[in-house]
């Protein structure tokens, strides 16, 4: 079974949702996001989101724009996201970890070549933002191979007939983006996310995580509760962005204040019962 | 890499495109893919090099297709449906061509550059002026094209991207004309250097919002311009300037500015009776370029030429020549030459001219330069300064710095051709917005 389909079934056993924060890979810069990453399951992730910074992040609102900015000053490359990785597993061999960012840095890396480095390193799952089902042949061989998962978005948008079509390609968990619009601007209500889960669940046995717009405790045991996982970004980049000093570096606050966020949406998750789907 | 290669006798570049195999590592090679089943469903005859892009939207099977977020999806398909319908609808091209006679001023002229053509003692020039249409440039042709969809499909809200101003301002014209909500993405860097454009859409009724992201030119205006849409899809339309962008994009934009090459066609019928030999356009993401070129591209006889701004050079490192120094890539919903960095980052461009200050361009324009069908060269700032100029007193056409890239390479070619040979340039903008800048570089103080 495969590092991500043990921890939804572990988590689904004991009766709760997944909490998944993201962290934008070397953001302020190599070690404070190595440090962050290797506190984050201590601190409550059952799975982490990495982000690969990207110089045109179009589905992006200004928080992780930002962040991806930081991340690439400080000499982000794909290269060294998944050394990240690598370094993360010394100490952890079940978090799954999922990369997630924009197509061209991967197709300029090479599908194949990135597959096998990245399942190699011990990354579990790729969301490419940008990369439709109908362009993802290039990829899904590839992932295929080396054992990744491809976790596809569905949105507001997605249509009945095209649900299933997106879903059949499919693998690890569906992502649910809960508005219709960019990361970190505006959220779903608890009433939106009831009326929006059912039509998924009636295509997919696959565990869904909740996404954009998930910023409090409160909206991630929502999120977590209604669907089998509440991913935060925005709000968690956003902290990080206010510890940091005037040059742009990281702070003694820094970890502190992420780690306790992240401390908080986890209790919030573990508090709530869910009904078993 | 190129599975039309060898069946297709153009031009000296059918080999220089191999340059991107090599560059793009192992991503470009697994773009080879043709599948079988989606070349048979080419509309036009298998042999027509009319008949791109697939049903997917890829020109030569790599290049263009639909990199947006699932959001966008059911968005590009809805458009790609409403765009099918209205094009086979005659009532729709009734209307868009009234529109086009009697508001942007359709046909434009094809104009003999006799003083031109006599000082560079070479091959007869013929300018398409499409500085002539209503607000200045060939962007009113595809503007109105699709704003006539936007309407049919019941949008009452436009954001497009702006560069230079041009497409910004004839999009603010039409909103005017209709009576629709308009906003425009444009770059800090250009809201700087195209002030009387902005005050032009301003005037126009448009929102115009300055983009502060990345180095705050079109590219950063693309992207927030793709992000608003994202974030109002219900109402609202994203009106795209080029040939660019996710499919139907490229393709229905250029299918509006085809009139541009389809009346060059008939108006030097008309004057020489024959075709011309050498069509020569300037490119930034390309939309006058593949307007002037499609008519042409099955008659053999007619070289196409691409002119890219080399902004200070081409090895300068600061230019805005995709083709020429970039590599196949995904940026802004398809697959094109991009300039990027070796971890696919994409890079600045520069150009003194804003229009063409863009990393990428059009997806079909990659495919005619890798069968070498098309030829795509650069001209250097310096370059188009001297041809702005040169037309300036020759013609008495002021032209936009953006078509003076063209001129400049007309320039460099007409005395190499026999004084029989014809040359058609597109003029595609008039130079008024481009004042400030060019005397700027004269050392002219306004
Ligand atoms: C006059 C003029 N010509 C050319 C261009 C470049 O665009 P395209 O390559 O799409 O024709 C622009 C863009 O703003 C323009 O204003």
């Amino acid at each position: 079974m495969s590092r991500i389909a043990a921890r939804f079934k572990a988590l689904a056993d004991q009766g709760r949702g997944a909490l998944i924060p993201y962290l934008e890979a070397y953001d302020p810069d190599r070690e404070t996001s190595l440090a962050l990453l290797k506190a984050m399951p201590a601190a409550g992730a059952d799975l982490i989101e990495i982000g690969m910074p990207f110089s045109d992040p179009s589905a992006d609102g200004p928080v992780i724009q930002a962040a991806a900015i930081r991340g690439l000053k400080a000499g982000a490359t794909l290269v060294g996201v998944l050394d990240m990785v690598s370094a993360f597993r010394e100490d952890d061999a079940t978090t799954p970890v999922i990369l997630m960012g924009y197509v061209n840095p991967v197709e300029s890396y090479g599908y194949e070549r990135f597959c096998t480095d990245a399942a190699a390193a011990g990354v579990d799952g790729l969301i490419l933002v940008d990369l439709p089902p109908e362009e993802a042949e290039v990829l899904e061989g590839p992932a295929a191979k080396a054992g990744l998962d491809i976790i596809r978005l569905v949105a507001p948008t997605t249509t009945a007939e095209r649900l299933g079509y997106v879903l059949s390609h499919a693998s690890g968990f569906v992502y649910y983006v809960s508005i219709t619009g960019i990361t970190g601007t505006r959220s779903a209500s608890a009433q939106d996310l009831r009326a929006a889960l059912p039509r998924l669940r009636a295509v997919t046995d696959l565990p869904i995580a909740i996404g954009f717009g998930v910023r409090t405790p409160e909206q991630a045991a929502e999120a977590a509760t209604i669907g089998d996982a509440a991913v935060v970004a925005s709000a968690l980049l956003a902290t990080l962005a206010e510890t940091l000093d005037d040059q742009g570096r990281a702070s003694e606050h820094t970890l502190p204040r992420v780690l306790s966020q992240i401390e908080d949406l986890a209790k919030a998750v573990r508090a709530t019962a869910r009904t078993p789907a | 890499m190129r599975p039309q290669q060898g069946m297709i006798p153009w031009g000296p570049n059918t080999t220089a495109g191999g340059r991107a195999g090599t560059q793009g590592g192992e991503g470009a090679v697994e773009l080879v893919m043709v599948n079988p089943t989606e070349q048979a469903a080419i509309p036009r005859g298998g042999n027509s090099l009319q008949s791109q892009p697939d049903g997917k939207g890829h020109f030569g099977g790599v290049h263009g297709g639909r990199f947006v977020a699932e959001t966008l999806m059911p968005l590009i398909l809805e458009l790609e449906a409403a765009y099918a319908k209205a094009k086979a609808d005659p009532a729709f091209q009734a209307e868009l061509a009234y529109y086009l006679k009697d508001y942007v001023g359709r046909p434009s002229p094809l104009w003999f550059a006799r003083r031109m053509t006599e000082k560079l003692g070479g091959a007869k020039i013929y300018l398409k002026r499409e500085e002539l249409n209503h607000t200045g440039s060939h962007k009113l042709n595809n503007v109105m094209g699709q704003i006539l969809l936007a309407r049919r499909m019941g949008r009452t809200r436009i954001v497009a991207e702006t560069g230079a101003g041009q497409h910004g301002v004839a999009t603010a014209t039409v909103c005017a004309l209709f009576g629709l909500k308009c906003v425009i993405y444009m770059g800090a860097t250009d809201v700087e250097r195209q002030k009387p454009n902005v005050f032009r859409m301003r005037l126009l009724g448009a929102e115009v919002v300055p983009v502060t992201s990345g180095a705050g030119t079109l590219k950063d205006a693309m992207n927030d311009a793709m992000r608003d849409w994202v974030a109002n899809v219900a109402d609202t339309y994203m009106l795209i300037g080029t040939v660019a962008g996710p499919h139907p994009y490229p393709a229905m934009v250029r299918d509006f500015q085809s009139v541009i090459g389809e009346e060059t066609k008939a108006q030097m019928q008309a004057a020489e009776g024959r075709l011309p030999d050498v069509v020569v356009a300037a490119i930034g993401g390309g939309s006058n370029a593949m307007g002037i070129f499609y008519p042409f591209l099955d008659d053999s006889s007619v070289r196409l030429i691409g002119v890219e701004a080399a902004g200070h050079g081409l090895d300068s490192g600061k230019t805005a020549a995709s083709i020429e120094r970039g590599r196949p890539g995904v940026l802004h919903g398809n697959r094109t030459y991009l300039l990027q960095n070796a971890d696919g980052q994409i890079e600045e461009a520069h150009s003194i001219s804003a229009g063409l200050d863009y990393p990428g361009v059009g997806p079909e324009h990659s495919w005619l330069h890798d069968i070498g069908r098309a030829e795509y060269v650069g001209i250097t700032d310096g370059e188009a300064l001297e041809a702005f100029t040169f037309c300036t007193e020759m013609e008495g056409i002021i032209p936009a710095l953006e078509s003076a890239h063209a001129i400049a390479h007309t320039v460099k070619i007409a005395p190499t051709l026999p004084k029989d040979a014809l040359i058609a340039v597109s003029l595609s903008g008039r130079g008024d917005k481009d004042i400030f800048t060019v005397a700027e570089h004269l050392g002219v103080t306004l």
